[in-house]
């Protein structure tokens, strides 16, 4: 009698765990929020002639004081105080007044069109135990090569959230891998969870009108089609911004955009 | 003391470690340094090198390496308490813990190849105090205590007082429910949804509500409702069971612990979550829950199958079925 009531405590505990176990299962069905990919298939939109392009240029500027760069505490990995040159962060960069490390993309205007696959890869290096580059952009299945050129270990985890999670260890230096990404979205944030200090983040687009700022915040984006369209400016901490710019044959448009320092 | 006994509470003391140990890696967000499982970059989990335990991999590579120790660990007891035991539901409680511990290590490894699924963590956190719990019984039926406890009729006045088996019962119920509370705030990034401390947004009751803020005021409800059940207990036992040190000396220990527990609480959340404060939140609330246990196994010491002492005798100790009931030893 008394023997059952400890047996009944202890399995409803465990049945507690059980039960929480099978609620996760269902949990993560990978992806399902995610917007439909373009469909390559389409009747062949009306091929665009270059000849026809615009192009688009600007500035990214910070109003108020550039916060100084965060020195990055690399303590916990010896081989990274070895090796590494640059110590700070990346997340505020610039130079006068211009903000670097700023995505800058074609949002709304290009629907409905599309554009020879990309050629060429893309590198997502890691050297003195940071990304290089910080921010950048690919094309939606394009080529990614992580390469990891420290004499230490990195995992490479990448957090997108319509696209799929990985999570993938580089133990030894020179060591490389391919990826890639099957759905559009802005920004995907990777990060090593060795180094908690890394991160970078990529734009994937199903266009090739995106670029990233220089320290000096100016960018190109050549060989528009003419026409109107939304630009978006995203920057790791100050968030987006947007503006409206029409692009004409033979012409190049300015569009400038201006974050507040924090 | 047996050396079944000793062993016992070493497995119990690795424990605690092994559980401080988890803290540090959820504390630090290591978590997912190590890429695989259950090898370690590719290395067999023993081989991997010292000198790559750097950063995140030191916590979670650490994390492995102790949970494999209690894993072995684990196995011997069950092994040993199978073949020399005498009691039969304690070699199933001994197999009960084997297959706990197994059961956390898949769980383990689950949240790593899926990314740490907040059910998955949660489940991980708390059956790593469900097995704690088994630890302790383990430690605690195996004592010279326990043994000489056995007796019922010294043990008569604590039968009768029906408000203190309850209270004493309801107290490891309540911290467990409070731990997984800790848990889902844990592992849902809601630790700091509230800012500051001992108010909440400055006020006594939250002036906004969200799912996090919601689980956090609820963790804070528990640790007043824990810490005041804690403190009733303790003055009914120095009302009506002074001369019960066995019973007295865990809610002394029960009332500092809580006091520290609610401080590191407070801590974590005004230092924002500094991972050492973090983990010794993690680890006091284990030994909240544990010492919990202890008081509420003793206070509930006669429906044990072995509480008259004519069922089981150890080959050792030599029968007093009179002997007033001394201090158990305390985890
Ligand atoms: C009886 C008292 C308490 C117990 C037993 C307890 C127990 C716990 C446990 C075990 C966890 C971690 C769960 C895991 O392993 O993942 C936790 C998390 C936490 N507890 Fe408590 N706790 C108590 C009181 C308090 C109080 C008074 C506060 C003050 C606000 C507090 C703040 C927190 C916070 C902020 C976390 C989450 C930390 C994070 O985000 O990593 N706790 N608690
Ligand atoms: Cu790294």
């Amino acid at each position: 009698m008394q023997q059952r009531n400890l047996w009944t405590v202890l399995s409803l505990s465990l049945l507690v765990m059980a039960a929480a176990v099978a609620c996760g299962g269902g949990g993560d069905s990978g992806g399902g929020a995610a917007p439909a990919a373009t469909a390559p298939a389409a009747p062949a939109p009306a091929a665009f002639d270059p000849a026809t392009a615009g192009n688009l240029t600007g500035m990214v500027m910070l109003d108020g004081e550039l916060p100084a760069a965060e020195e990055l505490m690399m303590s916990s990995d010896p081989v990274c105080v070895m090796n590494a040159s640059n110590t700070m962060s990346s997340t505020f960069v610039g130079s006068n007044g211009h903000l670097g490390n700023v995505f800058v993309y074609v949002k709304e205007g290009l629907e409905g069109r599309s554009f020879p696959a990309a050629s060429g890869t893309v590198v997502l290096d890691q050297q003195g135990c940071r990304y290089t580059p910080h921010v950048l952009g690919m094309r939606v299945g394009q080529t990614l090569e992580i390469t990891n050129s420290d004499p230490t270990l990195h995992n490479i985890h990448a957090t997108p959230t319509a696209n799929d999670e990985f999570n993938m260890g580089q133990p030894i230096q020179g060591m490389r891998f391919e990826q890639s990404f099957d759905t559009a979205e802005v920004m995907v944030p990777f990060k090593c969870d060795v180094h908690g200090w890394m991160n970078a983040y990529i734009g994937v687009l199903d266009h090739p009108y995106f670029a990233t700022t220089a320290e000096d915040g100016m960018f190109d984006i050549n060989t528009l089609p003419p026409g109107d369209y939304v630009i978006e400016a995203w920057h790791e901490q100050l968030g987006t911004q947007t503006q409206n710019v029409t692009v004409t044959t033979g012409q190049t448009a300015e569009v400038s955009f201006t974050f507040s320092a924090p | 003391m047996t050396w079944l006994h000793r062993y016992a509470r070493l497995v119990c003391a690795a424990t605690l470690l092994l559980i401080t140990a988890g803290g540090m890696v959820t504390s630090t967000g290591s978590g997912l340094s190590v890429p695989d499982w259950p090898s370690t970059y590719g290395y067999f989990m023993f081989a991997f090198p010292l000198s790559k335990m750097v950063g995140g991999i030191f916590y979670e590579h650490g994390h492995r390496m102790i949970a494999s120790a209690v894993g072995l660990l684990t196995i011997g007891l069950a092994v040993w308490l199978w073949r020399v035991e005498p009691r039969q539901w304690m070699k199933h409680l001994g197999v009960a813990a084997l297959v706990a511990v197994t059961l956390q290590g898949v769980l383990g490894g689950i949240t790593v190849l899926y990314f740490l699924p907040t059910p998955i963590s949660v489940s991980h956190a708390g059956l790593a105090q469900v097995f704690f719990c088994l630890t302790i019984g383990l430690a605690l039926f195996t004592s010279a205590g326990w043994r000489r406890s056995g007796a019922l009729d010294t043990h008569e006045p604590v039968i009768r007082d029906s408000t203190l088996v309850t209270l004493a019962t309801g107290l490891p119920a309540l911290v467990y429910v409070q731990i997984l509370i800790g848990a889902t705030m844990r592992h849902t990034g809601a630790g700091l949804a509230i800012p500051d401390f001992p108010l909440a947004f400055g006020r006594l009751v939250p002036p906004q509500w969200s799912f996090a803020i919601a689980v956090h005021f609820l963790h804070r409800i528990g640790a007043v409702a824990t810490a005041l059940l804690i403190l009733a207990i303790a003055r009914h036992l120095l009302l009506h069971h002074s001369a019960r040190r066995d019973l007295i000396r865990p809610a002394w220990a029960l009332v500092l612990l809580v006091l520290t527990q609610i401080g590191l609480g407070g801590w974590t959340v005004l230092s924002e979550r500094a991972p050492v404060i973090n983990t010794a939140h993690v680890a006091t609330g284990a030994m909240v829950l544990g010492t919990a246990l202890v008081l509420g196994l003793r206070v509930n010491r006669h429906r044990f199958p072995d509480a008259r002492q004519n069922e089981w005798r150890s080959h050792r100790a030599p029968r007093i079925a009179t002997e007033p009931a001394r201090p158990g030893a305390p985890i």
